[in-house]
């Protein structure tokens, strides 16, 4: 299982916890993984959201590897000038 | 709508167009005339863009109607290099990255030239002050300032 | 080959010169084609009819007398295109209205004809009857329950119930407890800030040239941040293959964020397919401020603890930013990054994101930092001053490192805040003597930075000079830096690269030129594909030699036997390869796709000394400095660029620049006259340290430099100018009036 850092607002949606666990080995099974066990975050990962692992910040790459004691934070989805 | 017959000269050739009375000398010289590289950034004279001289004075080509360059001799960033040789300043400009996205650099170009034939030892506050008509948002001016003063102190050894 | 090496040191022989760039002999000659610049044989003027009022319901739009004009060649209205794809429903409503006005300046028709001068008669010929509605355009405003709503059904589930529907989404981030924190403290401090929406300022409006064949293909010349964005944008809304669009990119005169969507195109080509023929739409200056990108408008609140010591014991603030007429300011990214530069142990920030009766905000540089920034480090500020303490050391003491948990949640790798605030306080302007009437401040900085889709393809010719063809337009310099890039890698000279900006039929998808990515993503990827093109090489003289291609080993330019063992065969150059190419295999080149992940984060500290006439108010910027990361400077003269601009675009919305709106909900500044963007004459000359902590996702340890530059000026001048004037400014811009009544009302 990898835990998933949620942001505030997003943690109410999913039962109020700032931590939740996921089955997931990369990213496309990380955010599945919430869709499925959190349907509250659905809108929210729909609309896009931007994923830090151990540090990195990733938007879309669903293979990226995850390990099961990486840091794993969502964001909100970045967008710069 | 009848349009107006100007002879004029612009960077040394002499050169014929109708005009619309309406029509600013930066129409005309954009649309008629195919010289793009005179730019417009706000069609008011407060950016710069545009700037040209005429009869050697500097101004900006969108407050001036295209009939009025009847008789006058018209120079704009297209005449400043001879040939394949750029200007001191021109050079200068891409020595020194003093041009970031280019699309102000005509303008400051003319109006740096037109500093130099009047003043050939500005200071840096003279360079400020004369180049202030000219809007630049990429660069914060910094490189512009410094490569015009340069560009003054090579030419004053040069000469 | 794995092109995560930064950390083997490396000896460079290209990257980090100071080269001319490929494109100035263009630029300075006058030649260089921009979005206004280009022309097509039975070309049309394009132009738009914009909305009068902040808030109307369009009830009758009457197109006939317009298009009975000799010379109009078609008008459009939103009618023209039925329904789009929900992804870019917004972004067809702000190109054209449907049902309602949302805005001074809000599109509702467009003409082409065959002249400028017929096209402005025919937008007068366009009979609108419009129901007047009550409008906002103030961020506290329209977040009351009684205040008009703009949209029925837009508030997300985030939103408390009860809250106007102006009130978009919530988001909130952080760890740790507040309330416990601030009880650690010994001073709490508690301010509003407020800043105005400004805008980006490029000197060149928003210009196209669209064509639109019988048969349903289309081509459109364009100055954009992202023309396969602009393909893919308006291929959804024409209801298009995006295969049938190509879109160029025309040299791009600034864009800072305000060219990453699009405004006239779809209508351009709308008008191209009614009339059968190019048309040409060039905005003003007015309509450039009044109907694009400007960014939110920000009112924040925000409460720290600090120790007598100088630690901060919690942070919070609450940010409310309105972005204009549709969902999306950047608040998010303001509430992740305040307080992104310290190492806290309580931090908290809600943010909330408001529609009002303003044009819809587009991305400004580093969009929604600097606000947060100016807030969040003017409230430091004063903490740090209130106690005596140096800021600086301060913020040394609160900064983040690398292993710091940042308070928008995740843990950071190697990061140069530190580096900056001891250059900075190393530097002579630290200590420098200060007179009368000035001030001096100094502010923090961050900036995520991104990567994204990337696509670039780099052949070799067949005399062995290269070509590097990318797809993201080059804003500032960046040509240069993918040339050094590729000449780098190759080991060949820089003027034996060229490189190119292909149309969208080129290459594949790459992401906007945003999020100071490209110097980052596409050179990732241009060193890829040189490396790509290397190893091809290799293998050529290896046939050659008749060895294998592990012997062979690619240094200056030329294949050569790995070591001893390989065989004793004279090098290879790229000339000499490119030479015979057609015999050993045909030809050569390497390309690269990739979604470029791991750009690394960016810090800076920027100082500035100010001073303040008590009897106008008026503020004049004396020295400015700026310490900030670069990963690696591939060209230092336009990182160094990119600083000085970043700060004095700062400058102007810290000092002048404001989106002044009237009662009626008109915009009263729509010219470079009233909305004054810095010039020569205000400023000084902006010194720039650069520091290079590698980012170690890129091959040469780049970092994007474009956008932190902007995050630390707002606050840095703010508190300069609060302690030459004696008073604490809390309010952007910090104007000469809004100056002036300060000093008095604190005298």
């Amino acid at each position: 299982m990898v835990k998933v850092l949620l942001w505030g607002s997003l943690a109410d949606l999913a039962g109020g916890a700032r931590e939740v666990a996921v089955e997931a080995a990369t990213l496309r099974e990380l955010l599945e993984g919430l869709a499925r066990d959190h349907p509250g975050l659905r809108p929210e990962l729909e609309r896009g959201v931007s994923v830090s692992i151990d540090g990195r910040i990733y938007n879309d790459s669903w293979f990226t590897p995850i390990g099961p004691e990486s840091e794993v934070v969502l964001l909100k989805r970045l967008q710069g000038g | 709508m009848s349009r107006i017959h100007v002879t004029t000269t612009i960077n040394d050739d002499a050169t014929e167009f109708l005009c619309e009375a309406e029509a600013t000398l930066l129409d005309v010289l954009r649309d008629e005339l195919g010289l793009t590289g005179t730019k417009e950034g706000c069609g008011t004279g407060d950016c710069g863009a545009c700037s040209v001289t005429v009869d050697g004075r500097l101004v900006c080509s969108c407050l001036m109607l295209g009939a009025e360059a009847e008789g006058r001799e018209i120079a704009t960033i297209e005449g400043m290099a001879e040939g394949e040789d750029l200007h001191p300043l021109q050079k200068k400009f891409i020595e020194m990255a003093a041009l970031q996205c280019g699309i102000c650099t005509p303008g400051f170009l003319v109006a740096a030239k037109s500093l130099l034939e009047r003043n050939p030892d500005p200071t840096e506050e003279d360079v400020r002050y004369w180049l202030a008509g000219n809007l630049c948002r990429c660069t914060g001016y910094d490189k512009i300032i410094r490569a015009v003063l340069e560009t003054a102190a090579d030419m004053r050894r040069a000469s | 080959m794995a092109l995560d090496d930064s950390k083997k040191t490396r000896e460079f022989k290209v990257v980090g010169t100071r080269p001319d760039r490929p494109d100035g002999i263009d630029k300075v000659t006058g030649r260089a084609r921009f979005g206004a610049d280009m022309v097509a044989p039975g070309m049309l003027t394009g132009r738009v009819l914009r909305s009068p009022h902040a808030h109307a319901r369009i009830l009758r739009i009457d197109t006939s007398r317009a298009e009975a004009l000799p010379g109009v060649k078609a008008v459009v209205t939103r009618a023209d295109f039925g329904a789009v794809p929900a992804h870019v429903a917004d972004i067809m409503e702000n190109c054209l209205a449907g049902e309602k006005a949302l805005y001074d300046g809000h599109a509702i028709a467009a003409v082409a004809a065959v002249s400028a001068s017929v096209a402005r008669q025919a937008l007068r010929l366009i009979e609108v009857d419009y129901e007047v509605l009550p409008h906002v355009t103030d961020v506290d405003e329209a977040m009351k329950p009684d205040a008009p709503v703009l949209h029925e059904g837009r508030q997300q589930e985030t939103v408390p119930p009860g809250m106007s529907g102006n009130v978009i989404s919530r988001c909130e981030f952080g760890h740790g407890d507040i309330e416990a924190g601030l009880k650690q403290a010994d001073r709490v401090i508690e301010r509003t800030y407020r800043t105005a929406a400004t805008h980006q300022g490029y000197i060149e409006p928003h210009a196209c040239l669209a064509t639109m064949t019988a048969d349903g293909q289309g081509e459109l010349w364009v100055c954009t941040q992202g023309h396969y964005m602009v393909r893919n944008t308006c291929a959804a809304i024409l209801g298009m293959d995006q295969g049938r669009l190509r879109v160029t990119a025309s040299e791009i005169g600034g864009g800072f964020g305000g060219k990453t969507t699009v405004f006239l195109e779809p209508v351009a080509l709308m008008l191209a397919r009614k009339s059968g023929r190019p048309v040409r739409m060039v905005m003003s200056r007015s309509e450039v401020l009044r109907a694009t990108g400007p960014t939110a408008s920000t009112s924040i609140d925000v409460r720290i603890g600090m120790t007598k010591e100088g630690r901060i014991t919690a942070g919070f603030a609450e940010l409310r930013f309105q972005g204009g007429a549709w969902p999306g300011s950047p608040v998010g990214m303001g509430a992740m990054s305040g307080f992104a530069p310290y190492d806290l142990e309580n931090v908290k920030t809600v943010g909330w994101d408001v529609v009002t009766n303003r044009p819809k905000a587009a991305a400004y540089r580093a969009p929604g930092a600097p606000m947060a920034a100016f807030a969040i480090e003017s409230a430091i500020d004063e903490l740090a001053h209130g106690f005596g303490l140096d800021p600086l050391e301060v913020r040394l003491m609160n900064g983040a490192d690398e292993g710091t948990k940042s308070s928008y949640g995740p843990t950071y790798p190697a990061i140069g805040l530190k580096a900056t605030l001891e250059a900075a306080k190393s530097h002579p302007h630290w200590t420098a003597p200060l007179g009368k009437n000035q001030g001096r401040g100094v502010a923090c900085g961050f900036w995520f930075n991104f990567g994204g889709d990337t696509s670039v393809s780099l052949s070799v010719t067949p005399d062995g000079t290269v070509t590097l063809t990318e797809g993201n337009p080059d804003i500032g310099g960046s040509r240069a830096a993918m040339t050094m890039m590729a000449a780098e890698e190759l080991g060949i000279p820089y003027d034996q690269v060229r490189t190119v900006i292909a149309d969208t039929g080129a290459l594949g998808q790459n992401e906007v030129t945003h999020g100071s990515r490209v110097t980052f993503s596409v050179g990732l990827a241009t060193i890829a594909a040189a490396r790509a093109a290397k190893a091809e090489m290799c293998r050529r003289a290896a046939r050659v030699w008749g060895i294998d291609p592990d012997a062979v080993e690619w240094e200056d330019g030329a294949a050569r036997p790995a070591g001893p063992n390989a065989g004793k065969f004279p090098p290879m150059t790229i000339r000499d390869i490119a030479a015979i190419a057609p015999k050993t295999g045909g030809p050569i080149s390497g390309h690269h796709e990739v979604m470029a992940e791991g750009a690394g984060v960016s810090f800076a500290t920027h100082m500035v000394d100010v001073e303040v006439d008590p009897e106008t108010g008026a503020t004049k910027i004396l020295r400015y400095t700026v310490f900030q990361d670069a990963g690696k400077a591939v060209h230092p003269s336009y990182v160094e660029g990119q600083f000085q601009g970043g700060a004095v675009q700062g400058i102007g919305w810290a000092l002048n620049e404001e989106y002044i709106y009237g009662e009626d909900g008109i915009l009263q500044n729509a010219g470079f006259l009233d909305y004054r963007i810095p010039v020569a004459s205000d400023l000084p000359m902006i010194d720039t340290v650069i520091l290079e902590i590698p980012n170690p996702g890129h091959p040469y340890g780049v970092r994007g430099v474009g956008e932190t530059s902007i995050v630390p000026p707002l606050a840095a001048i703010a508190n300069a100018v609060s302690a030459a004037a004696g008073v604490r400014m809390t309010q952007l811009p910090m104007s000469p009036p809004r100056v002036l009544a300060a000093i008095q009302a604190g005298g």
